[in-house]
């Protein structure tokens, strides 16, 4: 028993290892570096675009900047998940792509594009929000949470 | 010296929003969590950092570089929903937040519709 189970240990050790050297250790490094250069610059350019509309509109409120500003980016970012682009940049921009705003939209028009074939109405609008379904659900539950207890906490001091 | 300033705003902007996103990518490859939660975690953790009045301070100090990740559509709806429960009383709690991320899904969705009925998705 023992003589038929050690070879086969030892095999798997030195496959482990085999695996681990072929591994490239610089893959974790390369995307963490990929997602913080693409993210980070998402980031920069939807600021260029709120410094764009408040020199444009001097006299909008700044949550109406803030408003503009990410509907601006959001339609962009829909506007290159229809051409394409946006799963070039996601293929290499790992959470740079899906953690700012413009991932959440790629991800509600990615979804209702793929299903496009299953009909309009049990296809798109059923499937629109499989992926960022999770997010708007706890989104809403937890900010409703948020502000009761808020309103309990304020309201007795 | 206005440009230099605003160099560091930019600088700010990108380190911390990179930051972010390099913490959720590190995430997935440690811990193997799919993409949905870990959106979910940031999500809750805007939340929270709006709940108990931290997010605003940090968002002063990095403007984009917070409030583009999904941390800020977090804090957006917890701010809402806190601010139009001190206004009408405890119901507003309940609509506050979609009231005030209803810009973003709003356009998200209406164009999502629309740029479904125009392009076809491609085969990958």
């Amino acid at each position: 028993m023992n003589a038929t189970a050690n070879p086969i240990e030892k095999r798997n050790a030195r496959y482990g290892k085999y695996v681990d050297s072929v591994t490239p250790k610089s893959s974790t490094i390369k995307s963490l570096w990929h997602s913080f250069w693409i993210g980070g610059i998402t980031c920069c350019i939807a600021q260029g675009i709120g410094d764009l509309y408040a020199l444009l509109f001097p006299n909008f409120s700044e949550d109406m900047i803030v408003n503009i500003t990410s509907m601006t980016i959001i339609t962009l970012a829909i506007l290159f998940t229809g051409l394409g682009f946006y799963d070039i940049i996601a293929r290499k921009g790992g959470a740079g792509c899906f953690l700012p705003i413009t991932g959440f939209a790629n991800a509600i028009s990615s979804a209702s594009m793929e299903y496009k074939s299953e009909g309009l109405i049990l296809g798109t609008s059923v499937k629109m929000f499989t992926v960022v379904g999770p997010v708007v659900v706890n989104g809403i539950v937890w900010s409703t949470v948020a502000g009761i207890l808020n309103l309990l906490i304020m309201g007795r001091m | 010296m206005a440009i230099l300033g605003m160099l560091f705003i930019y600088a700010k902007v990108f380190v911390v929003g990179g930051a972010m996103c390099a913490i959720a990518q590190l995430l997935i490859i440690k811990t193997k969590l799919t993409p949905a939660r870990i959106l979910v975690i940031f999500l809750l953790a805007g939340i929270a950092l709006e709940g108990f009045g931290l997010y605003r301070p940090i968002n002063e100090f990095a403007q984009a570089g917070i409030s583009v990740p999904i941390i800020g559509f977090g804090a957006s709806l917890a701010r809402g929903s806190i601010e139009m429960a001190r206004q009408i009383g405890f119901i507003g709690a309940f609509a506050g937040g979609l009231v005030r991320t209803a810009f973003g899904v709003g356009i998200a969705v209406v164009a999502s519709y629309a740029v479904t009925l125009i392009f076809s998705p491609r085969s990958k």
